[in-house]
This record gives structure tokens, sequence and C-alpha cells, in this order.
């Protein structure tokens, strides 16, 4: 009972990024992970990939609300890592009959497949800025994901006045929500 | 209203930053031109990605702050193992060279050691021994073994674990679950199993039932390939009194075939779990499998008379089936499957030998 309040604790430190808990999901269940992907044909470099994807499809899982452990996180991440690690294996042709390991696994067939749906508008989104340029990129990051206020923006980015980065990041938003509308039409048609 | 206006006006909308009044007035604006509706849906559904997005990026950092900080502070082997992997590598590709030198070794090694064994008297009392085998031997060759392997074992780090107890045994699923006698590996905190062609694994305990004395294993070990099917099946019923029967084990670094007849359905006094054999069986052969001339696996080799040559226990084979029973009750073994069907029924005894010593293999713990 305790080692399951315990789990559900970590899960909610998770969802809101907290240091500690990352830090202690991190712990406890990465030696596994590189070791089952070293014993499998991987490298450790590998395996730090696999496992901090797997941690994505916790965390994804745990701030969509409607998640509840039923088994133990250990567990969850393990089966994560091994369904990821195969399919790796699968694209990479190095497949080799089937990954070992003695640990439970529970079926994560879903969950898996909305995150590699999620990471795929997340890093067209992260093409999409990168494709802006200079100074855009840094002012789109500043004020959307940093959370800045424009006046702090116009100091840093040497703007005479709020008014004229406004005008800039307006031309920029432009920008990127019209490659962000082309892809994610797109990105629709096509799923 | 410009364009800029109308934008800061739908964010300060979506985020609510509007006072009410504000709003209300917005709000009517958004009724009466659908153009900016459109631009608050559209914008609403941009800025829950591009918050989503941000959040995914701080989570991704932080991962990989955490890595860092954990693999500075050694709390988790990442910078460690990247060195080791590479001489994992290196091991893999030299391992044919030394375990061709290893194997000369131990041939030279137990020859000499079958000659002084053979010429020791043996001070045992007890009226029933345990066939485990003394795998003092092979410590020794170990030490004897080339220097190459030693050099590979000490870069990739392996402790050379002093093996003391030994015996046999075989597979019942290819994906690498053994059985053998659970008195073979009491109390071995390693658990190493060799093949035919004298190929290592590693393998873990799964479980031990000591009241009948048979441990399930499990080939931990890289290295190791799932073989595709397995030749024998396992028997569930008793078999008849005088039956030929043979048995392969390793009392001795090679698989050794040995044959003879079940004597009784019963064991030593009268023991219902295990059955009696007319075999010359050595130590060593404990754990091994004990096949009829169909091929079936009809007991395990665990004990012998030590009073009387030739006589030797094995337990009988559908215990088997009650231990796997017992283990798919935990769902991590649930794929366990038992081998139906034997695939040598009617070749003759060479063909079946050859197609069954590959999955017998020599269990050693310490």
């Amino acid at each position: 009972m305790k080692q399951e309040n315990n789990e559900k604790a970590l899960l909610q430190g998770l969802a809101r990024n907290d240091k500690k808990a990352i830090e202690t999901i991190y712990r406890e269940n990465y030696n596994m992970i590189q070791v089952l992907v070293i014993n499998n044909n991987g490298s450790a470099e590998e395996a730090k990939d696999i496992f901090q994807e797997a941690m994505i499809v916790l965390y994804e899982k745990v701030r969509s609300g409607t998640f509840e452990l039923t088994c133990q996180i250990k567990t969850y991440v393990y089966s994560v890592c091994r369904r990821l690690w195969l399919k790796r294996l699968q694209q990479l042709n190095r497949y080799s009959q089937e990954v070992a390991g003695l640990e439970a696994s529970v079926p994560v067939e879903e969950e898996i497949e909305e995150h590699e749906k999620r990471n795929a508008e997340f890093e067209m989104m992260d093409k999409a800025i990168s494709h802006l340029g200079e100074p855009c990129k840094s002012l789109i990051e500043a004020y959307y994901l940093q959370k800045k206020t424009m006046q702090e923006i116009a100091a840093g980015f040497g703007y005479t006045n709020a008014d004229n980065a406004k005008t800039q990041k307006y031309k920029c938003l432009m920008r990127l929500k019209k490659i962000f509308f082309a892809q994610y039409k797109n990105g629709n048609s096509d799923g | 209203m410009d364009d800029i206006q109308i934008l800061n006006l739908v964010e300060r909308y979506i985020r609510g930053e509007m006072n009410p009044d504000e709003r209300l007035h917005f709000e009517n604006l958004r009724k009466s031109n659908p153009e900016i509706d459109q631009l608050v849906v559209e914008h609403t559904l941009f800025l829950q990605q591009m918050n989503r997005f941000g959040e995914w990026k701080k989570f991704k950092s932080s991962l990989h702050d955490t890595h860092l900080r954990l693999a500075e502070q050694g709390k988790i082997n990442s910078s460690k193992l990247k060195g080791k992997a590479k001489i994992v590598y290196l091991w893999n590709r030299y391992k044919r060279v030394a375990a061709i030198a290893a194997m000369i070794a131990g041939v030279t090694t137990l020859t000499v050691t079958a000659l002084v064994n053979f010429l020791s008297p043996n001070a045992d009392n007890a009226r029933l021994q345990e066939l485990s085998r003394d795998i003092q031997n092979i410590k020794r060759q170990q030490n004897v073994q080339g220097s190459e392997v030693n050099n590979l074992k000490n870069k990739i780090n392996q402790q050379t674990i002093p093996f003391k107890a030994g015996g046999t045994g075989f597979l019942i699923d290819g994906k690498g679950y053994l059985v053998t006698n659970a008195h073979i590996i009491r109390n071995s905190k390693n658990i190493a199993v060799i093949n035919n062609k004298g190929d290592q694994f590693k393998a873990v305990l799964v479980k031990e039932y000591f009241d009948k004395d048979i441990a399930v294993l499990k080939i931990d070990d890289e290295n190791f390939k799932t073989m595709a099917s397995i030749p024998y099946s396992i028997s569930k019923t008793a078999s008849e009194v005088a039956e030929p029967i043979f048995i392969l084990g390793y009392p001795r670094n090679d698989v050794v075939y040995n044959e003879g007849y079940l004597s009784a359905k019963t064991g030593f006094n009268g023991d219902t779990l295990s059955c009696q054999l007319g075999i010359a069986a050595n130590r060593g052969n404990s754990g091994g499998p004990v096949f009829n001339h169909d091929g079936e696996v009809i007991g395990i080799l665990s004990t012998k008379e030590t009073e009387a040559e030739g006589v030797a226990f094995a337990i009988q084979s559908k215990y088997i089936y009650e231990i796997i029973d017992d283990l798919k009750k935990d769902t991590v073994y649930h794929t366990l499957k038992l081998p139906v069907k034997s695939n040598v029924r009617g070749l003759d005894k060479k063909q079946q030998v050859k197609k069954l010593q590959d999955y017998v293999f020599m269990v050693k713990g310490d």
C-alpha cells in the first residue's frame, strides 16, 4: 500500500515536471533498460534514447489526466521500452528473433502509437520554428514558450519599444502559422 | 483595427486576460464577424499545440539534465558502460578463438583430473548420494586457460566465478527455459549453462521446488539465440517397467550417452515421486533427461544408489507438468510452452542423440 502511494506521488510529481520525481524514476529504472538494450544488440547511447522516449510516454500519459496506473512504474517503463526497442531494431533491420528479458510486461501498443503521432507533430513544430530563422525563432520561443512579456522581449532583443517588437512578432507568427497549418492539414489528411 | 491589434485581442481573449466588459464586447464582435470567429478557433488550436510543444521541450531538457547529473554522480551506469559496450563487442568477435583455446586447455586438464579421480578412493558413506559433480577441476582448468581468455575477461570486468557444483539440465522451452535438479544449484548465486559445443551462457533461477528436487532456470545471455523447436516431448504418463531408456548428461565436459532400462515405477524405498532405473550414472548426470526410445522425456535423473552399482533414480516427468502449471500462474511465464511432440520417433539411436544433444546443457553453480 505504501509503495502504491509512493508511486502515485511520483507520477503526480512527474506531471508537474518536478525535478525530484523525474530523478527518482530515472534512477530506479534506467539501469534495467540499459541492460535490456545492450543485451539485445544495442548501445548505451541507444538505451538512453529509448529510456527517455519511454519517460515521455509516461509523462504524456500522466498529463492526460485519465491515466490510472494498473501496474508498477517499473513494469510500465519496461514494457514501453521493450516495445520501442523492438520497433527500432526492426527499422534498423537488426531484428533478431525476439527481445529477451525476464521482466513482466503489459500491453502498451496504443500508447506507443499515440506517442509516435504526437512526437511527429512536435517534431514538425520544431522544424517549422527552426525554418523561421533568426530573429523570428528566438522571438517566438521567448513569447510562446518562455512566456516572456512583450516589454521584456523588447528590452532583451534591443527593440526601441514594445510596439516594434509586437510588429516583428506578428510577422514571424504569421509565417509560422502558415507553415504549421499547411503541415497540420497534410498530416491529418495522411492519417 | 489592424491585424496586429486583432491578433492581440484574440490572444488576450483565449488566455482569459480580458475584463468582463471587454470580453462581452469581443464576443459580440466574434458573433458578428465570422472571420474573427475563425481566427479564434484557429489560434486556440495553435496556442494549445504551442503550449504542449513547449512543455514537451522542457520535459526533454529536464530528462537530458537528469541523465547527465545522475551519470556524473555515478547513480546510473551510463558513461561507464559506453566503454564496456565496445569491449563486449570485441569479446563477441574474439570469443570463438577464446573458446577454442579454452576447450584445448579443458580437454588436457580433464584427462589428468579424470585419471586422478579414477585412482583415488571414494570416501562417501551416504547411502543415497546426490550426483552433483564437484567442479574443482574446472576451476583449476580456468586458471590454466590461455592468457587471451583471461585478458579478455578482465577487460570486461567479468570476474571468474569459481563454480563448484555441476550437473545437467535440458531445455523445455526454446526461449531458454531449462529444468534441472534443485540440489545442483542450491545456494548458488551465479549459474551458468554450457551446451555441447562449449558455449557458456549465464542463467538465472526462475524457481526451485525442493520437495520435488526440480529447478527451472532461464538462460539470460545476449549470446543465446532462441532455439526453434525442441525435438523431444515430455511424457505425461508413467512408463512401463523394462522399457529401454537412455540418458544424456555431462559427467565430464562432453555430453555422454548411456543406456539402460526402467526397473521400477517407484523410487528409493517406494518413493512415488521418482522411478528406478537400471543404468550406470555418474556424478554430473544429475538433472539430465531420461529418454525412452521414442525420444520422449520420461524423467529427470536425480540420485543414485551408492551401495549398488548401476542403479539410479529419476523424478517422473509428469511432475514437470505440475511445476509448469504452477509457474504459469504468474503472468510472466504465461507464454511458457512445453514441447508436445517428439520428432525423433522412429529414428535410430545415433540420429536421435545427434538431434537431442543440442538441447542438453551442463549446469554449473557456485
